[in-house]
């Protein structure tokens, strides 16, 4: 369905953004303070690929895949769509061609609405049909597409589990048949159980219609099962990305070891090979950033370099890149 | 998975566990359909009715306005009498009907009948210009609840159009505007009432036989007056409803699509606050008939010799010791009206927003 000749760059990635930042006011009592949820912030994602956000919670990734949608206005920085900058121009036509998932099944479905009007607000947003029957019809399309039952089209979504509400909002997203799509941590919310039959469907997807993903994750297993390439945040800023089984297999940075090392692995002889790095103290508040590097607080390799200036990330070969001075 | 052909397993020894398959029957499409866990699709609206109908205050409640709404319609049908016309026998004043008790039948009246004639009688008596008291209570009845129903509406629209644009800018322009909501709030609302309907009875004019000319100014200015006071309240809630329904996913998911500010409060977020908005119109209804009553009690009300039930309640002050139930029966029918509309919008709130429940 990802139509080749609506893409007018081929040679640019599908998605570039390039020192993204989204700064939040808080108030705390009289004082105005600026939370730094996303900190430049700059990444690229090509056609049908897959990059996959991890970090724990809190540390902006949300904030990341909201802005780079537009939903939220940046600070500053600026993001290219197929080669044209969307930050500053009205960008409803857009929105045709990339969509979000969302984390809450249960909240983002309007409980008000039924299954058909869900799936067939966009389509109605954007006038994709000429009439009545041919809105059906795509819709049940849709509904077939992503694994559920045609006969509950009216129903409403309370009347619908976590996993068959996230099927829903997945074929929201699809209805304009985008070349992008946000998922924000699309099965952090379900069963383990039904997390796997969701996260492959996401590549059938994929597989399908050649959609590109932004996949969002706490979970490194799940990433890295579904990315191409993974970037790692910490406190609103990327500390690495890479290639999913570089990344996995060799993590240069702290944190991204880190991570890594609570990824429980099924191999018991790998897991006894393997030291358990444990992180030290809380993640600082966003409010309240230590100087130059983020990670310095919780991170055994910190220097006085660390407290002065903030790393940048710089490439280790192959496209690897790693924002650390001392690894 | 599905087409296991029985006759190709292995066949089954004793003593092992090996399911035998030949005692199995395949499924049949009912039975595979008893296995979709889902609940019964009850919409929002279906469940709420309900639970208001599992109410038995409510269930009585409804009833009594229904048979009220019932009676003023249909009673001006066949009472032949009409509310500002004095009684009259073959077109000739019935100048001994005044103040009749329930029932009760003037002189000339009882002549009338002994020659055969048919006479209609004075349900609830005369009143002192020997216009029959019954009609022109069920007039004042249909006033009333016009006016209640008119000024309810006139506050939803306001407040729903002020409120929804207040909630979903946000920011400073909802700072702003519900500044102006403070300083409506904090004006006395009697006051105004007042000032309002000696300027407007100056200003206002109508074509003498137009219905608005009927109603009176006082009436249309009373209108006015609601449309512009009252409206605050209903802002409020609804500025404060759309606030919280703001922060749902779901409205983030229509920004996602690229749906349009107007659509979103369509489709989105007024129908999510509907509970609040058809409970507290329900609960504004008697509020404003009691506001009507009140004005045309001291003089502002509708327009002699259009009655309302406060006015009729007025005019029966005067006559108290003498005629007693010239009060009681409008008084009666203000406080059923009231405590009926007031005990539907209860169990409005407890059915449709449980959450309200005190
Ligand atoms: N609309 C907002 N206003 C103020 N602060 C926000 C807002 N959205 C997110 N934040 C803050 O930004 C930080 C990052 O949040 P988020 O992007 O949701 O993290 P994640 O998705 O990685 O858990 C958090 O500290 C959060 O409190
Ligand atoms: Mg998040």
């Amino acid at each position: 369905m990802a139509d080749l000749t609506k893409n007018t760059n081929i040679d640019e990635p599908l998605v570039k953004v390039e020192h993204l930042k989204e700064y939040f006011p808080v108030r705390s009592g009289f004082k105005k303070l600026t939370l730094k949820a996303v900190d430049d912030v700059s990444f690229t994602v090509g056609r049908g690929e897959t990059l996959g956000l991890v970090g724990e919670s809190g540390c902006g990734k949300t904030t990341v895949g909201r802005t780079l949608l537009q939903l939220y206005k940046p600070t500053d920085g600026k993001v290219f769509f197929d080669g044209e900058e969307i930050t500053q121009k009205n960008i409803n036509q857009m929105r045709k061609r990339m969509q979000m998932v969302f984390q809450d099944p249960y909240s983002s479905l309007n409980p008000r609405m039924t299954v058909e009007d869900i799936i067939g607000e966009p389509l109605d947003v954007h006038k994709l049909y000429s009439n009545r029957k041919e809105r059906r019809e795509k819709i049940l399309d849709l509904m077939k597409l992503v694994g559920l039952n045609a006969e509950h089209a009216t129903r409403y979504a309370h009347e619908f589990s976590g996993g068959q509400r996230q099927r829903i909002g997945i074929a929201r997203a699809l209805a304009v048949n985008p070349d992008f799509i946000v998922c924000d941590e699309p099965v952090s919310a379900l069963d383990v159980s039904i997390q796997a039959q969701v996260v492959n469907m996401f590549e059938e997807l994929q597989d399908k219609l050649g959609v590109a993903y932004l996949f969002i994750a706490h979970d490194l297993l799940v990433v890295r099962h579904i990315s191409d390439r993974i970037a790692v945040m910490y406190l609103g800023k990327i500390v690495e990305i890479a290639d999913s089984d570089e990344l996995c297999d060799s993590p240069v940075h702290p944190y991204s070891q880190s991570l890594l090392s609570a990824v429980p692995i099924p191999d018991p002889k790998v897991t006894r090979a393997r030291k358990r790095i444990v992180l030290e103290g809380d993640v600082p508040s966003p409010l309240n950033m230590p100087s130059g590097c983020a990670f310095r607080t919780r991170c055994k390799y910190a220097t006085e370099q660390c407290a002065k200036e903030c790393p940048t990330l710089t490439d280790r070969g192959n496209g690897h890149m790693v924002a650390c001075f001392n690894k | 998975m599905n087409n296991y052909d029985i006759n190709k397993t292995p066949k089954k020894q004793l003593l092992s566990m090996q399911i035998d398959l030949s005692k199995f029957e395949k499924a049949t499409e009912e039975e595979k359909k008893q296995q979709d866990v889902m609940s019964e699709s009850t919409t929002f609206f279906k469940d709420g009715m309900k639970n208001l109908f599992k109410n038995p205050l409510a269930v009585i409640s409804i009833i009594v306005l229904l048979l009220i709404i019932g009676v003023i319609v249909v009673a001006p049908m066949i009472v032949p009498y009409s509310y500002e016309e004095m009684l009259s026998i073959d077109g000739k004043r019935d100048k001994g009907a005044k103040n009749l008790a329930p029932f009760e039948y003037s002189k000339a009246e009882q002549a009338y009948m002994e020659k055969g004639g048919e006479r209609f009688p004075h349900i609830f008596g005369t009143d002192e210009q020997c216009r029959d008291y019954f009609i022109r209570v069920i007039y004042g009845t249909r006033v009333s609840l016009v006016v209640g129903l008119f000024a309810s509406i006139i506050v939803l629209i306001i407040g729903m159009i002020y409120g929804s644009i207040a909630g979903y800018a946000g920011g400073r322009v909802d700072l702003f505007m519900m500044r102006i909501v403070d300083i409506i709030y904090s004006l006395p609302d009697m006051l105004v009432i007042i000032l309002l309907s000696v300027v407007l009875t100056n200003v206002l004019s109508f074509e003498s036989n137009s219905f608005l000319a009927k109603m009176g100014t006082n009436m249309v200015s009373l209108f006015i007056v609601f449309g512009m006071l009252y409206w605050v309240g209903m802002a409020r809630l609804i500025r404060a409803q759309i606030l919280s329904i703001k922060e749902n996913e779901y409205i983030l998911a229509a920004k996602s699509i690229g749906t349009k500010p107007g659509r979103i409060i369509r489709k989105h977020i007024l129908p999510n606050c509907l509970s609040v908005i058809i409970i507290s119109t329900a609960l504004q209804i008697p509020s404003a008939i009691f506001t009507e009553s009140y004005l045309s009690f001291i003089g502002l009300g509708v327009q002699a010799p259009m009655p309302s039930l406060g006015s009729l309640a007025n005019s029966a002050r005067e006559g108290l010791q003498s005629y007693p139930y010239k009060l009681v029966f409008p008084a009666l029918m203000i406080c059923l009206i009231v405590l009926s509309l007031n005990l539907i919008g209860d169990g409005l709130r407890d059915a449709f927003d449980p959450k309200l429940k005190r």
